[in-house]
Protein backbone atom coordinates (compact mmCIF):
# COMPACT_ATOMS: atom_id res chain seq x y z
CA UNK A 1 0.00 0.00 0.00
CA UNK A 2 1.79 2.60 0.92
CA UNK A 3 5.66 3.55 1.68
CA UNK A 4 4.84 3.47 5.40
CA UNK A 5 2.89 -0.29 5.45
CA UNK A 6 6.00 -1.73 3.68
CA UNK A 7 8.68 0.29 5.64
CA UNK A 8 6.98 -1.60 8.79
CA UNK A 9 5.49 -4.90 7.45
CA UNK A 10 9.42 -5.92 6.79
CA UNK A 11 9.90 -6.21 10.66
CA UNK A 12 6.92 -8.40 11.12
CA UNK A 13 8.36 -11.50 10.71
CA UNK A 14 11.33 -10.35 13.85
CA UNK A 15 8.77 -8.96 15.81
CA UNK A 16 6.68 -12.37 15.69
CA UNK A 17 9.55 -14.09 16.62
CA UNK A 18 10.36 -12.06 19.88
CA UNK A 19 6.88 -12.18 20.67
CA UNK A 20 6.62 -15.42 20.26
CA UNK A 21 9.58 -16.58 22.68
CA UNK A 22 8.61 -13.58 25.36
CA UNK A 23 4.65 -14.96 25.68
CA UNK A 24 5.43 -18.44 24.75
CA UNK A 25 2.21 -18.57 23.07
CA UNK A 26 1.23 -18.14 19.60
CA UNK A 27 -1.72 -16.58 19.45
CA UNK A 28 -0.52 -14.09 22.53
CA UNK A 29 2.43 -13.23 20.58
CA UNK A 30 0.52 -12.29 17.60
CA UNK A 31 -1.95 -10.42 19.43
CA UNK A 32 1.34 -8.34 20.94
CA UNK A 33 2.03 -7.99 17.39
CA UNK A 34 -0.88 -6.80 16.13
CA UNK A 35 -1.35 -4.76 19.39
CA UNK A 36 2.21 -3.07 18.48
CA UNK A 37 1.79 -2.48 15.04
CA UNK A 38 -1.72 -0.41 15.56
CA UNK A 39 -0.06 1.55 18.19
CA UNK A 40 2.94 2.15 15.78
CA UNK A 41 0.79 3.42 12.70
CA UNK A 42 -1.06 5.21 15.26
CA UNK A 43 2.19 7.18 16.24
CA UNK A 44 3.94 7.20 13.22
CA UNK A 45 4.43 10.95 13.05
CA UNK A 46 6.03 10.46 16.36
CA UNK A 47 8.74 8.81 15.11
CA UNK A 48 12.10 10.64 13.68
CA UNK A 49 12.70 9.73 10.46
CA UNK A 50 16.35 8.26 9.72
CA UNK A 51 16.27 6.73 13.69
CA UNK A 52 15.84 3.56 13.76
CA UNK A 53 12.55 1.61 13.06
CA UNK A 54 13.47 -1.82 14.11
CA UNK A 55 14.40 -0.71 17.88
CA UNK A 56 11.31 2.13 17.91
CA UNK A 57 8.86 -1.16 16.90
CA UNK A 58 10.48 -3.19 19.54
CA UNK A 59 10.09 -0.81 22.33
CA UNK A 60 6.51 -0.16 21.37
CA UNK A 61 6.27 -3.73 21.81
CA UNK A 62 7.70 -3.86 25.41
CA UNK A 63 5.94 -1.18 26.19
CA UNK A 64 2.78 -2.87 25.76
CA UNK A 65 3.99 -6.25 27.00
CA UNK A 66 4.74 -4.65 30.09
CA UNK A 67 1.49 -3.18 30.50
CA UNK A 68 -0.65 -6.24 29.48
CA UNK A 69 2.08 -8.94 31.56
CA UNK A 70 -0.37 -9.39 34.18
CA UNK A 71 -3.79 -9.78 32.32
CA UNK A 72 -1.96 -12.20 29.47
CA UNK A 73 0.45 -13.94 31.08
CA UNK A 74 1.58 -17.23 30.10
CA UNK A 75 3.87 -17.61 33.03
CA UNK A 76 1.74 -17.27 36.04
CA UNK A 77 4.34 -17.76 39.00
CA UNK A 78 7.21 -15.18 37.26
CA UNK A 79 7.45 -11.67 39.09
CA UNK A 80 7.51 -8.26 37.08
CA UNK A 81 9.83 -6.80 39.29
CA UNK A 82 12.55 -9.37 40.76
CA UNK A 83 11.86 -9.17 43.96
CA UNK A 84 15.00 -8.05 46.55
CA UNK A 85 14.80 -11.99 48.25
CA UNK A 86 14.41 -13.89 45.15
CA UNK A 87 16.68 -16.16 45.95
CA UNK A 88 14.64 -16.47 48.98
CA UNK A 89 11.52 -17.81 46.95
CA UNK A 90 13.51 -20.48 45.02
CA UNK A 91 11.71 -23.52 44.29
CA UNK A 92 12.84 -26.65 42.95
CA UNK A 93 12.10 -26.90 39.19
CA UNK A 94 10.02 -29.77 37.96
CA UNK A 95 12.60 -31.29 36.02
CA UNK A 96 9.93 -33.15 33.47
CA UNK A 97 8.74 -29.66 32.61
CA UNK A 98 11.94 -28.54 31.08
CA UNK A 99 11.78 -30.65 27.78
CA UNK A 100 13.06 -27.79 25.82
CA UNK A 101 14.46 -24.21 26.01
CA UNK A 102 11.15 -22.17 25.68
CA UNK A 103 10.12 -24.08 29.13
CA UNK A 104 13.73 -23.07 30.74
CA UNK A 105 13.03 -19.30 29.48
CA UNK A 106 9.39 -19.36 30.34
CA UNK A 107 10.81 -19.53 34.02
CA UNK A 108 12.85 -16.71 33.74
CA UNK A 109 11.85 -13.26 34.89
CA UNK A 110 10.36 -10.95 32.21
CA UNK A 111 12.94 -8.50 32.70
CA UNK A 112 15.92 -11.07 32.54
CA UNK A 113 14.02 -12.51 29.97
CA UNK A 114 13.37 -9.47 27.71
CA UNK A 115 17.02 -9.23 28.04
CA UNK A 116 18.29 -12.42 27.08
CA UNK A 117 16.15 -12.46 24.05
CA UNK A 118 17.12 -9.11 22.33
CA UNK A 119 20.53 -9.58 22.76
CA UNK A 120 20.59 -13.52 22.22
CA UNK A 121 18.12 -13.70 19.72
CA UNK A 122 17.43 -10.79 18.25
CA UNK A 123 21.36 -9.56 17.88
CA UNK A 124 20.46 -6.14 19.55
CA UNK A 125 23.74 -4.85 20.64
CA UNK A 126 23.90 -3.98 24.53
CA UNK A 127 22.98 -0.13 23.77
CA UNK A 128 20.38 -0.64 21.85
CA UNK A 129 18.79 -2.75 23.98
CA UNK A 130 19.26 -0.63 27.00
CA UNK A 131 17.13 1.60 24.86
CA UNK A 132 14.67 -0.33 23.87
CA UNK A 133 13.79 -1.52 27.39
CA UNK A 134 14.83 1.80 28.84
CA UNK A 135 17.25 1.09 31.52
CA UNK A 136 21.43 1.69 32.09
CA UNK A 137 23.37 -0.42 30.14
CA UNK A 138 24.51 -1.96 33.60
CA UNK A 139 20.89 -2.85 34.15
CA UNK A 140 21.14 -4.43 30.76
CA UNK A 141 24.20 -6.49 31.49
CA UNK A 142 23.46 -7.58 34.98
CA UNK A 143 20.22 -9.18 34.22
CA UNK A 144 22.05 -10.91 30.87
CA UNK A 145 24.18 -12.34 33.31
CA UNK A 146 21.54 -12.96 35.89
CA UNK A 147 19.88 -14.44 32.68
CA UNK A 148 21.76 -16.41 31.18
CA UNK A 149 23.06 -18.30 34.21
CA UNK A 150 19.40 -19.12 35.77
CA UNK A 151 18.71 -20.64 32.05
CA UNK A 152 21.80 -22.48 32.70
CA UNK A 153 21.07 -23.77 35.92
CA UNK A 154 17.40 -24.84 34.56
CA UNK A 155 18.79 -26.55 31.62
CA UNK A 156 20.82 -28.76 34.19
CA UNK A 157 24.06 -26.95 33.79
CA UNK A 158 25.65 -28.79 31.19
CA UNK A 159 25.46 -27.57 27.71
CA UNK A 160 25.71 -31.61 26.10
CA UNK A 161 22.50 -32.34 28.67
CA UNK A 162 20.91 -29.11 27.54
CA UNK A 163 21.63 -29.65 24.11
CA UNK A 164 19.83 -33.54 24.33
CA UNK A 165 17.07 -31.94 26.11
CA UNK A 166 16.43 -29.89 23.26
CA UNK A 167 16.27 -32.66 20.88
CA UNK A 168 12.51 -33.55 21.11
CA UNK B 1 53.33 -10.12 36.22
CA UNK B 2 50.19 -8.12 36.47
CA UNK B 3 46.95 -9.88 34.46
CA UNK B 4 44.03 -8.09 32.91
CA UNK B 5 40.89 -7.78 35.11
CA UNK B 6 38.52 -9.82 32.64
CA UNK B 7 35.02 -9.06 34.28
CA UNK B 8 31.10 -10.78 33.89
CA UNK B 9 30.41 -7.93 31.29
CA UNK B 10 34.02 -9.22 28.89
CA UNK B 11 32.80 -12.99 29.19
CA UNK B 12 29.30 -11.91 27.75
CA UNK B 13 30.47 -9.33 25.02
CA UNK B 14 33.25 -12.32 24.27
CA UNK B 15 30.21 -14.53 23.46
CA UNK B 16 28.51 -12.09 22.14
CA UNK B 17 31.16 -11.25 19.63
CA UNK B 18 31.25 -7.47 20.63
CA UNK B 19 34.70 -7.54 22.23
CA UNK B 20 37.10 -5.30 21.24
CA UNK B 21 39.78 -7.81 18.54
CA UNK B 22 42.44 -5.95 20.66
CA UNK B 23 41.07 -7.72 23.77
CA UNK B 24 40.08 -11.33 22.51
CA UNK B 25 43.37 -12.96 23.18
CA UNK B 26 43.18 -11.40 26.81
CA UNK B 27 40.00 -12.95 27.64
CA UNK B 28 40.79 -16.46 25.19
CA UNK B 29 44.14 -16.64 27.80
CA UNK B 30 42.19 -16.11 31.24
CA UNK B 31 39.84 -19.04 29.53
CA UNK B 32 42.48 -21.44 29.08
CA UNK B 33 43.13 -21.35 32.43
CA UNK B 34 39.65 -21.21 33.83
CA UNK B 35 37.70 -24.41 32.70
CA UNK B 36 35.32 -24.04 34.52
CA UNK B 37 34.62 -21.04 33.29
CA UNK B 38 34.85 -22.35 29.14
CA UNK B 39 32.66 -24.74 30.31
CA UNK B 40 30.00 -21.64 31.56
CA UNK B 41 30.28 -19.94 28.00
CA UNK B 42 29.99 -23.03 26.11
CA UNK B 43 26.99 -23.60 27.69
CA UNK B 44 25.47 -19.92 27.63
CA UNK B 45 26.71 -20.28 23.65
CA UNK B 46 24.47 -23.29 23.67
CA UNK B 47 21.63 -21.50 25.38
CA UNK B 48 21.57 -19.29 22.26
CA UNK B 49 21.86 -21.44 19.39
CA UNK B 50 19.15 -23.43 21.23
CA UNK B 51 16.87 -20.34 20.95
CA UNK B 52 17.85 -19.97 16.98
CA UNK B 53 16.85 -23.13 16.58
CA UNK B 54 13.83 -23.18 18.54
CA UNK B 55 12.25 -19.49 17.57
CA UNK B 56 13.97 -18.62 13.77
CA UNK B 57 11.45 -20.88 12.11
CA UNK B 58 9.02 -18.36 13.15
CA UNK B 59 10.31 -15.90 10.76
CA UNK B 60 9.54 -18.02 7.89
CA UNK B 61 5.78 -19.06 8.71
CA UNK B 62 3.24 -17.38 7.17
CA UNK B 63 1.85 -14.27 9.18
CA UNK B 64 -1.26 -14.63 9.48
CA UNK B 65 -4.08 -12.48 7.26
CA UNK B 66 -4.49 -9.33 9.55
CA UNK B 67 -0.69 -9.12 10.35
CA UNK B 68 -0.09 -8.81 6.82
CA UNK B 69 -0.96 -5.08 6.22
CA UNK B 70 -1.48 -3.25 9.38
CA UNK B 71 -4.56 -1.30 9.77
CA UNK B 72 -5.21 1.86 11.44
CA UNK B 73 -8.86 1.59 12.73
CA UNK B 74 -11.45 1.21 9.72
CA UNK B 75 -14.78 1.32 9.73
CA UNK B 76 -16.40 -1.49 8.78
CA UNK B 77 -19.78 -0.94 6.22
CA UNK B 78 -22.00 -1.99 8.21
CA UNK B 79 -20.97 -0.02 11.49
CA UNK B 80 -20.20 3.38 8.77
CA UNK B 81 -24.21 3.36 7.76
CA UNK B 82 -25.09 2.63 11.62
CA UNK B 83 -22.85 5.58 12.18
CA UNK B 84 -24.26 7.76 9.58
CA UNK B 85 -27.88 7.13 10.78
CA UNK B 86 -26.52 7.66 14.56
CA UNK B 87 -25.33 11.20 13.09
CA UNK B 88 -28.34 12.42 11.37
CA UNK B 89 -30.39 11.45 14.50
CA UNK B 90 -27.87 13.74 16.70
CA UNK B 91 -28.38 16.42 14.42
CA UNK B 92 -31.83 16.54 14.60
CA UNK B 93 -33.66 17.98 17.43
CA UNK B 94 -35.72 14.81 18.44
CA UNK B 95 -32.82 12.59 18.59
CA UNK B 96 -30.53 15.03 20.55
CA UNK B 97 -33.48 15.24 23.30
CA UNK B 98 -33.92 11.35 23.32
CA UNK B 99 -29.75 11.00 24.46
CA UNK B 100 -28.70 10.82 27.73
CA UNK B 101 -26.51 13.51 28.41
CA UNK B 102 -23.25 11.49 28.50
CA UNK B 103 -24.42 9.57 25.69
CA UNK B 104 -24.17 12.95 24.17
CA UNK B 105 -20.93 13.52 25.20
CA UNK B 106 -19.17 10.54 23.63
CA UNK B 107 -21.08 11.34 20.41
CA UNK B 108 -19.49 14.15 20.52
CA UNK B 109 -15.81 12.97 20.41
CA UNK B 110 -16.79 10.80 17.28
CA UNK B 111 -18.83 13.06 15.30
CA UNK B 112 -16.50 16.04 14.80
CA UNK B 113 -14.62 14.72 12.54
CA UNK B 114 -17.65 13.38 10.84
CA UNK B 115 -18.36 17.11 10.87
CA UNK B 116 -15.00 17.48 8.83
CA UNK B 117 -15.80 14.93 6.21
CA UNK B 118 -19.37 16.91 5.64
CA UNK B 119 -17.64 19.99 5.44
CA UNK B 120 -14.95 18.62 2.96
CA UNK B 121 -17.29 17.09 0.91
CA UNK B 122 -19.66 19.89 1.10
CA UNK B 123 -16.32 22.82 0.14
CA UNK B 124 -14.13 20.81 -2.04
CA UNK B 125 -15.71 20.48 -5.09
CA UNK B 126 -16.53 24.56 -4.77
CA UNK B 127 -15.11 26.07 -8.27
CA UNK B 128 -16.01 29.77 -7.81
CA UNK B 129 -16.24 29.71 -3.96
CA UNK B 130 -14.28 27.37 -2.51
CA UNK B 131 -13.01 29.74 -0.10
CA UNK B 132 -13.62 32.66 1.92
CA UNK B 133 -10.31 33.97 2.14
CA UNK B 134 -7.38 32.96 -0.32
CA UNK B 135 -3.65 32.49 0.20
CA UNK B 136 -3.06 35.95 -0.89
CA UNK B 137 -4.04 37.16 2.01
CA UNK B 138 -2.75 34.53 4.59
CA UNK B 139 -1.85 36.86 7.13
CA UNK B 140 -5.18 38.40 7.43
CA UNK B 141 -6.88 34.92 7.08
CA UNK B 142 -4.93 33.93 9.98
CA UNK B 143 -5.42 36.57 12.05
CA UNK B 144 -9.05 36.75 11.69
CA UNK B 145 -9.34 32.97 12.04
CA UNK B 146 -7.01 33.25 15.40
CA UNK B 147 -9.58 35.72 16.55
CA UNK B 148 -12.95 33.91 15.74
CA UNK B 149 -11.99 30.61 17.45
CA UNK B 150 -9.65 32.30 20.62
CA UNK B 151 -6.77 30.25 19.92
CA UNK B 152 -3.71 31.01 18.13
CA UNK B 153 -3.68 29.38 14.60
CA UNK B 154 -1.29 28.19 12.29
CA UNK B 155 -1.60 27.09 8.74
CA UNK B 156 1.20 24.35 7.65
CA UNK B 157 2.43 24.99 4.28
CA UNK B 158 2.51 21.83 2.50
CA UNK B 159 4.47 22.68 -0.74
CA UNK B 160 7.24 20.15 -0.16
CA UNK B 161 4.16 17.59 -0.26
CA UNK B 162 2.72 18.89 -3.48
CA UNK B 163 0.04 20.68 -2.12
CA UNK B 164 -0.83 24.30 -1.92
CA UNK B 165 -2.86 26.59 0.02
CA UNK B 166 -5.69 27.86 -1.40
CA UNK B 167 -7.76 29.43 1.61
CA UNK B 168 -9.80 29.31 4.47
CA UNK B 169 -13.17 29.98 5.56
CA UNK B 170 -15.17 30.19 9.09
CA UNK B 171 -17.47 27.51 9.84
CA UNK B 172 -20.18 27.09 12.45
CA UNK B 173 -19.19 23.85 14.74
CA UNK B 174 -21.16 21.87 17.33
CA UNK B 175 -19.93 23.97 20.23
CA UNK B 176 -18.98 27.54 18.15
CA UNK B 177 -17.10 28.44 15.20
CA UNK B 178 -14.68 26.06 13.51
CA UNK B 179 -11.95 27.19 10.98
CA UNK B 180 -11.40 24.88 7.40
CA UNK B 181 -8.62 25.16 5.33
CA UNK B 182 -8.02 24.00 1.72
CA UNK B 183 -5.36 23.03 0.04
CA UNK B 184 -4.91 21.52 -3.70
CA UNK B 185 -2.32 19.83 -5.22
CA UNK B 186 -1.47 20.13 -9.12
CA UNK B 187 -3.89 17.78 -10.31
CA UNK B 188 -6.89 19.58 -8.67
CA UNK B 189 -7.13 17.24 -5.53
CA UNK B 190 -8.05 18.93 -2.59
CA UNK B 191 -7.66 18.30 1.11
CA UNK B 192 -9.23 20.26 3.95
CA UNK B 193 -7.87 20.32 6.96
CA UNK B 194 -10.92 21.29 10.12
CA UNK B 195 -9.64 23.28 12.85
CA UNK B 196 -11.76 23.05 16.05
CA UNK B 197 -11.24 24.03 20.00
CA UNK B 198 -11.92 21.34 22.41
CA UNK B 199 -13.81 21.36 25.21
CA UNK B 200 -10.92 20.37 27.61
CA UNK B 201 -6.81 20.75 27.26
CA UNK B 202 -6.27 17.47 25.93
CA UNK B 203 -3.35 15.76 24.56
CA UNK B 204 -4.10 12.89 22.65
CA UNK B 205 -1.24 12.85 20.02
CA UNK B 206 -2.42 9.09 18.64
CA UNK B 207 -4.09 9.29 15.10
CA UNK B 208 -7.05 8.29 14.97
CA UNK B 209 -8.47 7.47 11.18
CA UNK B 210 -12.32 7.33 10.31
CA UNK B 211 -13.84 6.65 6.60
CA UNK B 212 -17.52 8.62 5.33
CA UNK B 213 -17.75 7.01 1.79
CA UNK B 214 -14.79 8.05 -0.19
CA UNK B 215 -13.62 10.99 2.14
CA UNK B 216 -11.38 9.42 4.77
CA UNK B 217 -9.80 11.64 7.64
CA UNK B 218 -7.20 11.05 9.94
CA UNK B 219 -8.03 13.49 13.35
CA UNK B 220 -6.06 14.10 16.36
CA UNK B 221 -6.35 16.64 19.53
CA UNK B 222 -3.62 18.68 20.71
CA UNK B 223 -3.27 20.51 23.41
CA UNK B 224 -6.33 23.15 23.02
CA UNK B 225 -7.19 22.03 19.22
CA UNK B 226 -8.73 19.47 17.32
CA UNK B 227 -7.34 18.55 14.21
CA UNK B 228 -8.97 16.48 11.41
CA UNK B 229 -7.62 16.16 8.16
CA UNK B 230 -9.90 14.94 5.44
CA UNK B 231 -9.35 13.99 1.41
CA UNK B 232 -10.78 11.53 -0.95
CA UNK B 233 -7.09 9.80 -1.23
CA UNK B 234 -5.56 6.72 -0.55
CA UNK B 235 -5.06 6.57 3.14
CA UNK B 236 -0.89 6.04 3.23
CA UNK B 237 -1.08 9.51 1.28
CA UNK B 238 -3.05 11.32 3.80
CA UNK B 239 -1.19 9.85 6.67
CA UNK B 240 1.66 11.12 4.85
CA UNK B 241 0.42 14.69 4.79
CA UNK B 242 -1.16 14.34 8.29
CA UNK B 243 2.73 13.41 9.74
CA UNK B 244 3.86 17.03 7.95
CA UNK B 245 0.80 18.71 9.59
CA UNK B 246 1.44 17.37 12.90
CA UNK B 247 5.10 18.17 12.62
CA UNK B 248 4.81 21.12 11.35
CA UNK B 249 2.24 22.41 14.05
CA UNK B 250 5.25 20.43 16.90
CA UNK B 251 8.18 21.85 15.64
Amino acid sequence: MSDLDNLVEQHIPRLRRYARALTGDRAAADDLVQDTLERALSRFHLWRRGSDLRAWLFTIMHNIFVNQARSRMRYPHEPLDEPAAAGLQYREPDWSELRDIGAALSRLPAEQRTVVLLVGLEQFTYEEAARVLEVPIGTVMSRLSRGRERMRALLGGDFRAAALKVVK
Amino acid sequence: MSRPIITEADLHAYLDGVLPAARLAEVEAYLAERPEEAVRLAAYREQIAALRREFDPVLDEPAPQQLRVPRLYWVRPLARYAAVVAWLMLGGVTGWQLHAYTEDQRAEATSWPRRAAIAHVVYSPEVRHPVEVGADQEAHLVTWLSKRLGASLKVPHLGELGYALVGGRLLPGDRGPVAQFMYQDGKGQRLTLYVRVNADDSRETAFRFAQENRVGVFYWLDRKLGYALSGEVERGELLRVATAVYRQLNP
